[in-house]
Order: structure tokens, then C-alpha cells, then sequence
């Protein structure tokens, strides 16, 4: 679960981080109430998970109600715009109104998880403000690493070696080990999979705030966590994630493409491959779709109906490898789904192998369906067919 | 020999009550894994169908049995704890099945356990054929032989297998190392034991996009078994960046982790890239003829 920056500068004050003063507010005429009791300049800032804020003009100056009013409706007025990574773009719901920093020196400072080293590793340069992959494509001498001994944990010359190593203006020395300490409790803390400060500000009156606050939680940790699920209910779900949910199955083992060939697999790495199959053969996927362990027949007439109900599909290739799950439990599944549905009828191109592979394949007979008998011929049969109809 | 696991490595399995773990063990049994034992807490005493005794504790399994492997079933939130458990009472390899374990505490075993192998979590486990399974995957996929198969994934794994197996190229050892973000063995580690295990004399690795697992084995190829027959494939090639499909681990960000970055490492190594799964038997089988005459 991301977090947006007004929930993950909530958790910095928790973990003594500083951070700007702000508000959050939900509407314009919550900003104009706020800047009407507080005098001075003041940033608007759109809270949305999707990066590039200021260069879709979704940061702003404002000073006094009306104009704080003005440039909260501006900022609302239409949503963040698409990008390669985020097709549809992003709502705006809410927004900061935060303190004006007088910004001398821009730092980055995160904690990631390590997958090789397999410890958390701090990451610091002394660029910050920018992508850290336009960073470590400009400026890689400036990234220093520090992979921390998690039996250990936090200790402050950590963060002294880093600022030295890193090359921080001197005005940063005195407080980020206690920063960078607090960055480390939160991250284990709260489970998080990242936390990233940028930038880490060095202002003009010599304070270090957190003028940015990026948090990723594991999701599989949530459950440690009962304090968020308030945060996590009111997240947006974008319309994949939700027809997922809808259908039972994981928020990520669903997307749309597209394309007309529909897919099913069991399992994210087959499902992949699934996908490579039917591009391999010419075609065009309409979906990823991950139907999970040990699905039973009904699990299997959901992805039915979310394919065939959601996407462009003209055919639907459902590939399964029986490990945990049964084939005859898929078999019935999606006899089940076919002679029951109210939804339209697409032609099926079934494979199906593994355990008990034989009753599925009896099922799916005597249903007059016919199973093909390896991944690469249902990929190309899925291909023609869907070029037919 | 085989790697990890053979004929002769006593087994427990935690969780042994619950509804996946006795389906497993029934199966597990059935392939004729040397299962000793298993552990559910408060239903020490009990036998299971199979007739394996069931104990409280792993050191009430452990002193009874001489287990020395461990196969984990337990629910997410106990998962790092049944690590502990086996740890500290002498268990030397543990393949943690469980899907969903938070990834913190994954780091914390990890770092906390030196000298025992721990294989996962969220992974399919292991097989040695003709000697032990360890683990969900389907067993009459395998065949006894000499190559050796090493996956991210659990599925795409037993596909691959039935691939070779159909092909009459048998297996050493297959590994599912598991998809989460944080794992407790990788490939290279798995390639290491391939290296030193005189049963294997090929390798089949699956990789898919994400992280660099995939760029460090293919380094570690060119370096330490550069003429080992080795074939490699990576799925995910037509995934879109940015977008998260399932494995936690298999997501493209930013420049790293492309398929094009894993293709690139495999081919600077020598180790041919498998467009699709059915051309991994034949590829391997040119490399493996390529060596024979040599």
C-alpha cells in the first residue's frame, strides 16, 4: 500500500522527523478557512500517489483565502494527467496546505529492502528534488548505500558515515542521524517496503525538514497494523484492482490490455508466460489474469464472468497447471460458468494438466468442450479464433 | 546426489494438521518423501492418516525423529516464528511454503539463521526425483536425471518440468525459490549446489522480469560454471513497466529488471534464452550434445 504524502508525514511526526506545518483539507473551501486564520504564503499540494505533481501544475503558491480558494479549484479542476505508468491518471481528493520553505539545499535520503543483499539499505545523495533514477543516471558517484545488519538495527553512526560519505552541506551533520534513525524506526516499525525523503530540505534558517514524504507498506503486513486500515479502505483502488477484489481474487492478479485474446492462468509466473504465449503467436492479450492457488469451481466462474464481462475478449484462453489446484475443480467450474452464465458466450480454449487432469478432461467432455493439449497450441487456436469472430 | 534434499533427508512438516499441510503430506507421503513426523501445537500424541507421529514443539519432533528438514504450512502471521522454532532446535533446511509472510520479518529470519538453508516463503518447495519431494508440486511431472531446474516461479516450474520430463531429459534437483521481495535462498546460490552436485551436468533456470536475481546468475555463470549446458527463460516479456503482475517480486520499475537487461546478461554469459517454454528441452539438448563432443 502507498501511502500519500499527508499519511506518510503523519507517520515522520510520529518517528520525530520534522516536518513542514500543514493541514490537510478535502475542498477548496477547506483551504480558503485555513489561509483566512493563517496569513503568509503557503504551497497547495495535490495529494496523489503518481509523481511529477509540479510539472502538471498540481503544486502551488497561495497567500490569503480567496487566492488560497482560486488555486485549490485550479488544482481540483481536472486530474492528474496520464502517464506510461498510470494510463488513466489519477484523481485529485484532497489536498496539503503547507508551511513556504525557504529552501537552500535539496537532499535525498531512503531506506529500501535489499533483495540481493537481503537487508534494508539506506540510499543517500547530497541531489535531491529529483528522480533518484535521473540521480543515479547523472550524478551515480553521488549515491552512497549502506546495507544495515537488521540483528543490529539502527545505530547513529549510520547516519553520521552516510552524511560524511555522501558529502551533505555541513548544515545537515548535526541532525540527520537522528532523521535517518527515525526514517529506520518507522520502516520497521510499520513494516514499510520503502521510505524515501525528497527532498530532505536544508532551509534558508538552517532547519532539515522532510518536504516530501514517500511510504510504501507491505501489504502483507497490514494485518500487524490495524491502525491503517482506515487509510487503506478510503485508498483509491483503480477499476482493475476493484473488479479483482470483486471477483475474489488478489488486487494484483488482474489487469486489462487491449488486446482480444482473454487469459487465465494459475499463477503468476504461468500467467506471464501465458501472456508471452499468445504475443508469441501473433495475438494480443485483453488480460493478466491469476486465478491462484487452489481455486474452486466457484473462483473459476468469477474470472469467467470478470473476462468476459470487462474486457474486449473474443476468446478466452485458460491455462491451467494443476499443483494445488485441481483440474477437476476447474473443470467444473467452468462447465458451471458456461451453462449457468447471463453473460455473453465466447469461445473457450482450454488446457488443462497436472493433478487430477484426467476427471477435468472428462468433465469438459462429456460438457462437448474440447481441452487442447499444450500451452503453445491453445495459444495459437486462441489467436485464430479470435481473428474469426 | 541431488541438491538440498535426497532419499535420505528425514522430514517434519509444521502444520501438519491443517487443511494444506495433511493434503501435502498425504501427497508428499505418496511420492515417498522420508517424512518422520509433524508438528501442531496441542495436538501432540496424535498420528495422521499416514500413521506419522504428530508433536508439540519441533524439539519434541527433532529428538524423537533425527529430522533434520522442515516443510512450513503455517499461516503467514506464524510463519517467521516456525522458522525460529526449527532453528533453534537444530533443523538444518526448511522450505517455508507459506504465502503472505510480511517481508520484515522474512529480513529478520534471514539475517538470524546462519546455517540453515531456508528455501522461500511463498514458493512450491522442491523435488529430487525418485527421492524426495519437499513441498506442493505435482510429482508425476519429474523424472530422475541429470538436469538441474531453478525457478522464480511455482507453475511455470511444473510446465517446464513436464517439458523435460516429456523430452526424456530427467531431473537432478528442481527448486522453486519463491516470488516474494525477500528470499532465503536465490539462484546463485542454488547454481553454487548445482556446481558441486555430481548428479547434475545441466541446468534449466526461470527466471521472469523484476529485480536482478536473474543478472547476478548469469554472472555468476560466466564466472564460476562457464561450461555447464545451461538454458535460460524469462517470463513476463510482454508485461507493461510499472504494473505489478501478482509476484510481488515481478515488477518492472523504472530501468531495471527489464526482460531486455536479463536477456542481454544471459546472452554476455553464453546461456541461450528460451523464447518459450517449449524450446527449453531442445535447446538444452543442442548445448548437452554440444559438450558430449567436445
Amino acid at each position: 500500500m502507498n501511502l500519500l504524502e499527508f499519511q506518510g508525514k503523519e507517520l515522520f511526526k510520529r518517528a520525530g522527523i520534522p516536518v513542514p506545518r500543514s493541514q490537510h483539507a478535502l475542498t477548496p473551501h477547506d483551504v480558503a478557512a485555513f489561509l483566512e486564520a493563517q496569513p503568509g504564503e503557503w504551497v497547495v499540494k495535490a495529494q496523489v500517489l503518481m509523481g511529477g505533481r509540479g510539472k502538471a501544475g498540481k503544486i502551488k503558491m497561495a497567500e490569503g483565502a480567496a487566492h488560497g480558494r482560486s488555486v485549490a479549484e485550479e488544482i481540483m479542476a481536472s486530474p492528474m494527467p496520464p502517464n506510461r505508468q498510470n494510463p488513466s491518471g489519477e484523481p485529485i481528493k484532497s489536498l496539503l496546505v503547507e508551511e513556504r520553505l525557504e529552501i537552500d539545499k535539496e537532499a535525498y535520503c531512503a531506506i529500501a529492502i535489499d533483495r540481493a543483499a537481503r537487508r534494508p539499505v539506506f540510499i543517500v545523495s547530497r541531489f535531491g528534488g529529483m528522480d533518484i533514477e535521473d540521480v543515479a543516471e547523472h550524478h551515480p558517484e553521488s549515491i552512497v548505500k549502506f546495507f544495515v545488519d537488521t540483528t543490529i538495527g539502527y545505530s547513529p553512526y549510520i547516519g553520521r558515515e552516510l552524511a560524511f560519505r555522501a558529502g551533505l552541506d555541513p548544515g545537515y551533520r548535526k541532525t540527520f542521524p537522528a532523521i535517518a534513525g527515525g526514517l529506520y524506526d518507522l520502516f520497521f516499525r510499520y513494516g514499510a517496503k520503502l521510505v524515501e525523503i525528497n527532498p530532505l530540505a536544508l532551509t534558508a534558517d538552517g532547519r532539515v525538514i522532510a518536504s516530501d514524504a514517500k511510504v510504501e507498506l507491505d501489504d502483507d503486513a497490514l494485518f500487524r497494523h490495524s491502525e491503517f486500515e482506515a487509510w487503506r479502505s478510503a485508498l483509491p483502488l483503480d477499476e482493475d484492482e476493484l473488479l479483482a477484489a470483486g471477483a475474489g481474487v488478489g488486487i494484483r492478479n488482474f489487469r486489462r490490455f487491449p488486446g482480444t485474446v482473454g487469459t487465465m492462468a494459475n499463477g503468476a509466473g504461468l500467467a506471464m508466460a501465458t501472456m508471452d504465449a499468445v504475443a508469441n503467436a501473433g495475438g494480443a492479450v485483453a488480460d493478466f489474469l491469476d486465478v491462484g492457488g487452489g481455486a474452486n469451481a466457484q473462483r473459476v466462474r468469477n474470472c469467467y464472468e470478470l473476462v468476459v464481462n470487462n474486457t474486449g475478449a473474443k476468446v478466452f484462453f485458460i491455462n491451467i497447471f494443476g499443483g494445488i489446484t485441481r483440474g477437476d475443480e476447474v473443470a467444473r467450474g467452468i462447465v458451471d460458468a458456461m451453462q449457468q452464465t447471463a453473460s455473453r458466450k465466447i469461445p473457450l480454449v482450454i488446457r488443462l494438466t497436472g493433478t487430477n487432469e484426467e476427471e477435468g478432461r472428462r468433465i469438459l467432455r462429456e460438457a462437448a468442450m474440447t481441452p487442447v493439449e499444450t500451452m503453445d497450441e491453445g495459444a495459437r487456436e486462441a489467436v485464430r479464433l479470435s481473428r474469426e469472430a | 546426489m541431488s541438491i538440498f534434499i535426497d532419499k535420505n533427508s528425514k522430514v517434519i512438516v509444521q502444520g501438519i494438521t491443517g487443511a494444506e499441510g495433511s493434503y501435502h503430506t498425504d501427497r508428499m507421503h505418496r511420492y515417498g518423501t522420508n517424512l518422520v513426523g509433524g508438528v501442531t501445537p496441542g495436538k501432540g500424541g496424535q498420528r495422521t492418516p499416514q500413521g506419522l507421529p504428530v508433536f508439540d514443539t519441533v524439539r519434541e519432533a527433532v529428538d524423537a525423529t533425527g529430522a533434520t528438514h522442515t516443510c512450513i504450512f503455517v499461516p503467514p502471521p506464524f510463519a517467521a516464528d516456525a522458522l525460529y522454532e526449527a532453528y533453534d532446535a537444530g533443523i538444518t533446511f526448511a522450505a517455508c511454503i507459506t504465502e503472505g509472510v510480511p517481508v520484515h520479518e522474512t529480513l529478520k529470519v534471514v539475517g538470524a539463521t546462519p546455517g540453515m538453508r531456508i528455501i522461500g516463503p511463498n514458493c512450491p518447495g522442491l523435488a529430487s526425483p525418485g527421492k524426495s519431494l519437499v513441498g506442493i508440486m505435482p510429482g508425476h511431472v519429474f523424472k530422475e536425471g541429470r538436469v538441474g531446474v531453478v525457478s522464480r516461479s511455482g507453475t511455470l516450474t511444473y510446465e517446464v518440468v513436464d517439458l523435460l520430463t516429456r523430452a526424456g531429459l530427467g531431473q537432478s534437483t528442481c527448486v522453486g525459490v519463491g516470488g516474494d521481495p525477500v528470499i532465503g535462498t536465490n539462484f546463485v546460490e542454488c547454481l553454487r549446489e548445482f556446481k558441486n552436485d555430481p548428479q547434475t551436468e545441466a541446468v534449466v533456470l526461470c527466471g521472469e522480469i523484476g529485480g536482478s536475481d536473474e543478472e547476478e546468475a548469469a554472472a555468476f555463470i560466466a564466472q564460476h560454471m562457464p561450461d555447464l549446458p545451461i538454458v535460460a527463460f524469462i517470463g513476463g516479456r510482454n508485461a507493461p513497466p510499472g504494473k505489478s503482475l501478482g509476484h510481488a517480486g515481478a515488477i518492472i520499475s523504472g530501468r531495471f529488471g527489464t526482460p531486455e537487461s536479463k536477456i542481454a546478461a544471459f546472452e554476455a554469459a553464453g546461456v541461450p534464452v528460451a523464447g518459450r517454454p517449449s524450446e527449453i528441452p531442445g535447446l538444452l539438448a543442442e548445448r548437452l550434445a554440444a559438450v558430449a563432443t567436445r
